[in-house]
């Protein structure tokens, strides 16, 4: 049989480009206004904060962990920092700064527990969630608008981009963000290390690769996507709110998941995440053109998704060990 | 007397220990800060008071809990029953309905379709998706937690679906009964979780059953090769979480007479998940305790509940759930004892080590 000249590992995001393109041609073939590069631009103004949040999960993804608190730091960032510029007053120059380091400390505090004291990330960022969430409600249970100028400018302008478009800071942001992180993961040492750590931990320590401070710094570089999120997500919704972004951290993950990076570590694609992240974006618009179906429709249709490439991903798995154990 | 000390010795190491001990602290707590918390008292034949509140209002999370107890004993998890929950109310609030009829001038309820019907459909379909559930991590070979994720995304866009993105409300008085209802002077629902439970206590520990599953959460490949159906096993649990789901479903939207396929059940499934933990079971799964997880599930109530009598800001009861989680974890983890006391103490290893150091010599 001749071999494909396409490694397995990139069918899935293959798949999740093609299916990205196939929805938004359905979309441009039924609906008017739709094709068109503000509509795609759009879909990026309106996620650029699950882009940052998912890259940093596609991370804490490839080392085999997972982070279940980002929704909830993210709420905890909007609500802090709306609590320091309107009720102290402060500068939204010491906020940002302020808010990412209280970002990379929760990661940071996370990470130590998990490979310290070999605690189950799932219970580690559990608690991580009640605890963010209920520092939230200490703050205030009510919304908490953010007036300052900056925050304001932030939220409204728009640069200009080819053809008369035009793109928000946010999306500016989640670029940089995505280079970042592409160079992270596919040119460095960290990134090959985090690799590692996914394929076999114990396998990592053995060649000597820093796995310690890999996996540290991994929920390290998590808590500040997602902290760098919740800053994006208050210029979004110029406010704080105990109850924003709850289960965002799920749409990150299925983000992710669709985009190629199974549960089990030692790989995934950042853009794969990416495409994962606008094919959700996708979905929304084409519901929102179709004008009748409800937002729960959303939902329904993210998760037949989900369903369909984390039984692929199965499928291609079972079918590479099946070619194994016949050679 | 020597039998005595024994017998404590042998409690003291037992997986209840702990969590009973952090459950006599939360109620000690209560009884010298919360007023009348032991007084209780009859009206109208039912019992009132706040270990009844407590134990009612415990009610839907006990009986999450032993279904994840089961669940988890097979090295799974599932985070989907928060959405099961929102489907089954809202399964039940559609088809029993809230019509409103006047009849000869007098109000009047009437069912869609008969309660038994609407309850048995609800119970039918929960149990369904917990098997869905179990299809996809047994057979597909899914890991558990993925499985989940799909149905948690999907469920409460589904129960938003059967109700239409509204709030149902029920006037159906017989509905109310589950949840609010009193039998022999206590509530209904601690009948439901106390039937359930002895059903499964004797299940497995009356029958293979719960070694079987055990055995399936310490080694799979083993238990396989030792001709146990493994997968036979993990879809069970898996259903009846489902199951377990439905009815804790049924009871909070007979509690609150509606069903929101929105905020029906939201994070339940962490504190379930966080009842089995604090139940002294391990997440890696092998040995469970399902009293554990009832006390366990008690601990989280009597904490909530405490923090609504002191007339703290019951936003508080977050940040106290977290740090009770992160403690809780660090007594369990070995490396932490290890640091703080100095030696592992953690049972069973000092066994294990003594036999090889014997086997050295």
């Amino acid at each position: 049989m001749k071999k494909l000249p396409l490694n397995y590992k990139y069918i899935n995001l293959i798949i999740t480009i093609a299916l990205f393109c196939g929805l938004f041609g359905v979309g441009s073939g039924l609906y008017t206004g739709f094709f068109s590069l503000q509509v795609l631009l759009n879909m990026l103004i309106d996620n650029a904060f699950l882009i940052i949040t998912s890259i940093g999960m596609t991370f804490v993804l490839i080392i085999g962990g997972i982070d279940i608190s980002i929704g909830s730091v993210i709420s905890l960032v909007c609500m802090l920092s709306a609590y320091l510029l309107e009720m102290k007053h402060l500068s939204p120059f010491v906020v940002i700064p302020a808010m990412l380091l209280l970002g990379s400390f929760f990661g940071l505090a996370q990470g130590s527990l998990i490979h310290f004291f070999k605690m189950q990330p799932f219970i580690v960022t559990l608690a991580g969630l009640f605890l963010a969430r209920g520092l939230c409600y200490l703050i205030s249970i009510d919304t908490i608008m953010i007036t300052d100028p900056l925050y304001q400018i932030a939220a409204t302008y728009r640069i200009p981009f080819l053809f008369g478009t035009a793109i928000s800071v946010s999306v500016i942001i989640a670029l940089i963000v995505l280079l970042a992180a592409l160079y992270l993961a596919n040119f460095t040492k960290f990134g090959r290390t985090a690799y590692a750590i996914g394929g076999s931990e114990q396998s990592a320590m053995l060649m000597g690769l820093p796995v310690a401070r890999t996996k540290i710094l991994v929920y390290t570089l998590n808590g500040f996507c997602s902290a760098l999120s919740g800053i994006v997500f208050s210029f979004y919704m110029l406010s704080g709110y105990g109850l924003h972004a709850v289960g965002l951290e799920m749409d990150a993950i299925a983000s992710a998941v669709i985009g190629g990076t199974p549960l089990t570590g030692g790989v995934g694609f950042i853009t794969g995440t990416v495409f994962g992240v606008l094919i959700q974006g996708v979905i929304q618009t084409l519901i929102m053109f179709q004008g009748t179906l409800s937002s729960w429709w959303t939902k329904i249709a993210v998760a037949f998704l989900l369903c369909l490439f984390i039984v692929l991903q199965r499928v291609i798995v079972a079918q590479k060990d099946s070619k194994k154990s016949i050679a | 007397m020597e039998n005595r000390t024994n017998k404590w010795n042998e409690f003291k190491k037992s997986q209840l220990f702990w969590p009973l001990v952090a459950l006599c602290i939360v109620l000690l707590f209560n009884i010298v800060f919360t007023k009348n918390f032991l007084s209780m008292e009859i009206k109208d034949g039912h019992l009132y008071g706040v270990i009844i509140d407590i134990l009612n209002r415990a009610a839907p999370l006990m009986l999450l809990a032993i279904g994840m107890t089961l669940v988890i004993a097979t090295k799974g998890i599932d985070i989907s029953v928060g959405s099961v929950i929102a489907i089954s109310g809202a399964i039940a609030a559609s088809l029993i309905g809230g019509k409103l009829e006047y009849v000869d001038g007098i109000q009047k309820f009437v069912t869609l379709v008969p309660m038994p019907v609407a309850i048995l459909a609800a119970l039918t379909i929960t149990t369904l998706i917990g098997a869905w559930n179990g299809i996809l991590i047994s057979k597909v070979g899914i890991q558990p937690i993925v499985a989940t994720l799909i149905l948690l995304v999907a469920g409460r866009g589904v129960a938003q679906l059967i109700t239409q993105g509204q709030i149902i409300t029920i006037y159906y008085k017989p509905f109310q009964y589950i949840g609010t209802g009193y039998l022999l002077g206590l509530p209904f629902a601690l009948f439901i979780v106390a039937v359930i439970f002895l059903v499964t206590m004797y299940a497995v520990r009356k029958t293979a059953l719960g070694l079987f599953i055990e055995s399936v959460g310490i080694n799979a490949v083993a238990s396989r090769f030792s001709g146990i159906h493994v997968n036979k096993y993990i879809f069970l649990v898996y259903a009846f979480s489902g199951f377990c789901a439905g009815v804790a479903g049924l009871v909070i939207c007979s509690n609150v007479s509606s069903a929101d396929g929105n905020n029906a059940g939201l994070f339940i499934e962490m504190d379930a998940i966080l009842a089995v933990a604090l139940g002294g079971n391990s997440l890696d799964g092998g040995n469970f305790s399902l009293v554990g997880s009832i006390i366990g599930a008690l601990i989280i109530q009597s904490i909530t509940t405490t923090i609504y009598a002191l007339g703290v800001p019951p936003q508080v009861t977050l940040v106290v759930k977290a740090i009770v989680v992160i403690i809780i974890c660090l007594l369990q983890s070995n490396q932490f004892r290890t640091l703080v006391f100095g030696r592992r103490v953690q049972r069973g290893k000092s066994c294990e080590k003594t036999a090889t150091e014997l086997q050295i010599h």
